[in-house]
């Protein structure tokens, strides 16, 4: 006779107890009635806060009616799964409650000077009781910017990825390979003192007659400091992606390494590489210290990277923001609602591309 | 056998002629002239080794392009150090432990103190309030959410990484500051016995209101590294607590965060330092005073990175000295965190990729 067609006295075999018992979900909604309610009547009662405090405190109690009913009747270890879950739900919807703020807040606010006027003058000749005047130097200040910036920092980032990939070997690759996650994480304001000491205050006079000078080609600079650790990890990231026959069957046809990187290797991994080149594009725009310290923003227009002033729509949104005219919020507003739009653009642009690309992990 | 001579017996064979690289022909069996050529024996046909050849120069390039990074590092530290230390010598206080910041006067006086207490009080509280939200999202996002649900919220999240500080920072003080100045107003009133909770007022541009800005500036990125960490969890790790009878939680507390933890430290670590580097967010959201105090709802606060947003504009040659001396300051804090954390990470890569 088997164990399992031994009687055990008192036990009646019926699915209720072969199963696990479940809280049903109307207890489920009782507790969370009865959380809010009792948490209404405390703090109406006492007077100790409005609404928030009550949503607040109504979740603490129903995540302990909850864990005190389950217990009861599923066990402590399911009780203990449902509140886990419980919390990391509520995170959840506590992340997203600011996240959507910024965004309403941002696209409301923003909407008031959306008009032709914003896009197509400057800040020249605009007093505090002016209404009009609108980003167009700034944004052309951008454009230049990270136009240069990129310039600099893509044929350096990927040629470094290279060495990283192809070539680097041993001890002065790793430490290479190092330090270029550490210089992700470099401030950018440090990024922007060092272009400050560097390129402002000891380079920039040979070109000026002796006395520094800001400019927006010092902003690129600085900007370029950042892009570059990204570029490398991205590129490096899609490099390494690229299958290793592809390279051999280049190698088996006679073609040389610099050939076979150039003509077989960058071209597999290019959708990769531009995706890392707008993510970290997509970064730099949205700067602003570095810019402040050595670009000094301006009011006109400056076409010229090399010379001057340089005003970008990060740097205009911070000066807006602590300007005294009343009409200043708008503008800041509306600015960071261009900066948002181009930056998300980018970001959205690589991240479809990145999709499309054929080489993934 | 012995009826044919061998190819290599004919020295001609294979002597193409194609360049001047082939200069000798198979199976000459002429030992090089010196050690840098390879031993020309049979494959003597090869084209040899040019002592100059693009293929050189594009190593030596991408080399160098390489090496650009050390030396980034390097002149960052030295041009900072440059600048620094005439404004640090004409200092009349003691650069590390005084809190006043004066340095455009006659006498200029200036001091670290109160501006790094400033900058790790507002990161750690950051850190504290988002740390546990950022893990609770990336659990959801790698095992509770279903995959419809996961993936574009996953995007949302980095989408949100990419939206730039000064954002923040302009809705943490048109904004953001009314709630929180509500908030402190009724902690002061209920909770003013505990001294980070106490004082006078005026409440709300305080460090609490920076802090809260940098938690959710942080969130994104401690939520994304560690949702790649926790995805990367063996499944069989997984299903082995689920068929020894794990709840889910128990299966989350027992395979999925032992195995991420030293990933969650380094992902807590990178969120510090972005923190502690932030500028704009915490110049437009803090009150900006020069003291060391623990008190968390009174307007006031600074950092190391929003002084030098604040005073930049109206410093003299001994005032920008001494913002590159606090940013000197700030570059190495950031560099031990960073250095810090990836040293964590790679010590865990080398161990999995062992362990694989």
């Amino acid at each position: 006779m088997s164990v399992l067609e031994q009687e055990v006295p008192g036990v009646v075999m019926t699915p209720d107890n072969i199963r696990t018992r479940k809280l049903p979900p109307a207890v489920n909604l009782g507790v969370a009635v009865a959380a809010l309610v009792v948490a209404a009547a405390l703090v109406l009662g006492l007077g100790i806060g409005n609404w928030v405090l009550v949503i607040v405190l109504g979740a603490a109690f129903y995540l302990g009616g909850l864990f005190f009913a389950a217990g009861r009747v599923e066990g402590v270890r399911a009780a203990r799964n449902r509140t886990m879950k419980s919390l990391i739900y509520a995170a959840c919807v506590l992340a997203v409650l600011p996240l959507a703020s910024v965004v309403w807040t941002l696209v409301s606010k923003g909407a008031s000077r959306l008009d032709g006027d914003f896009f197509g003058t400057s800040m020249n000749n605009i007093s505090a009781r002016d209404p009009m005047g609108g980003a167009y130097h700034a944004i052309i200040g951008t454009l230049e910017q990270v136009g240069i910036a990129a310039l600099m920092a893509v044929p350096l980032g990927v040629l470094g990825a290279i060495y990283l990939v192809e070539y680097g070997k041993g001890r002065f690759a790793a430490t290479v390979r190092f330090f270029v996650d550490v210089m992700t994480g470099i401030p950018s304001i440090v990024a922007g003192l060092f272009i400050l000491s560097f390129w402002v205050l000891i380079v920039s006079p040979y070109f000026n007659d002796g006395r520094p000078q800001f400019s927006g080609f010092a902003a690129a600079l600085a900007l370029a400091v950042l892009m570059l650790p990204t570029i490398v990890r991205s590129t490096e990231e899609m490099l390494r992606l690229v299958p290793g026959p592809l390279r051999e069957g280049s190698y088996a046809l006679g073609v040389p390494q610099w050939k076979t990187i150039l003509k077989v290797v960058l071209p597999t991994a290019l959708p990769g590489i531009v995706t890392g080149v707008m993510l970290s594009i997509a970064r730099a725009a949205g700067e602003t210290a570095p810019v402040m310290l050595v670009a000094g923003g301006a009011a006109a227009i400056n076409f010229d990277p090399f010379a001057g002033n340089q005003q970008s729509l990060a740097l205009f949104v911070y000066q807006q923001a602590g300007d005294a005219s009343k009409y200043a919020p708008a503008r800041a507003w509306t600015a960071a609602l261009t900066l948002v739009v181009l930056v998300l653009a980018l970001t959205i642009a690589a991240k479809l591309l990145a999709r499309r690309n054929k080489l993934s992990r | 056998m012995g009826d044919y001579p061998s190819r290599s017996d004919n020295a001609t064979a294979g002597d193409l002629g194609v360049t001047s690289r082939h200069a000798q022909g198979a199976g000459a069996g002429v030992y090089p002239s010196s050690n840098d050529e390879p031993p020309v024996g049979g494959g003597g046909a090869l084209p040899k080794k040019a002592r100059f050849s693009v293929e050189t120069a594009f190593r030596a390039l991408s080399t160098a392009a390489g090496a650009m990074v050390l030396v980034i590092i390097v002149a960052i530290a030295a041009f900072l150090v440059s600048k620094a230390v005439p404004a640090l010598q004409k200092n009349n206080g003691n650069f590390l432990t005084e809190t006043t910041w004066f340095p455009n006067d006659a006498e200029p006086v200036f001091g670290i103190a109160a501006l790094a207490f400033g900058t790790v009080l507002s990161s750690l509280l950051a850190l504290l309030i988002s740390v546990p939200i950022a893990l609770a999202i990336a659990l959801f996002l790698s095992h509770y959410a279903p995959k419809r649900l996961a993936t574009p919220l996953g995007f949302v999240i980095d989408l949100l990484a990419a939206v730039p500080s000064v954002v923040f920072g302009l809705w943490g003080r048109d904004y953001f500051q009314q709630p929180v100045r509500d908030f402190s107003i009724w902690l002061n009133e209920y909770f003013g016995w505990l001294p980070i909770f106490g004082g006078e007022g005026p409440f709300g541009q305080s460090i609490m209101l920076g802090a809260l800005v940098l938690a959710i500036m942080v969130l994104p990125i401690v939520t994304s590294l560690s949702r790649e960490v926790f995805q990367q969890t063996p499944g069989m790790n997984e299903e082995a607590a689920l068929a020894l009878g794990a709840t889910r939680w128990e299966m989350i507390r027992t395979a999925v965060l032992p195995y991420g933890k030293p990933g969650v430290i380094a992902a807590v670590m990178l969120g510090l330092g972005r923190a502690l580097g932030e500028t704009i967010a915490l110049a437009l959201t803090l009150g900006i005073t020069f003291d060391i105090s623990f008190n968390l709802i009174q307007n006031g606060g600074n950092s190391i990175a929003a002084n030098i947003a604040n005073s930049f504009a109206e410093a003299n040659a001994t005032g920008r000295g001494a913002l590159i001396a606090s940013g000197l300051v700030l570059f190495a804090i950031t560099l031990v965190v960073n250095m810090t954390a990836r040293a964590i990470i790679y010590r865990r890569r080398e161990f999995r990729d062992s362990a694989a």
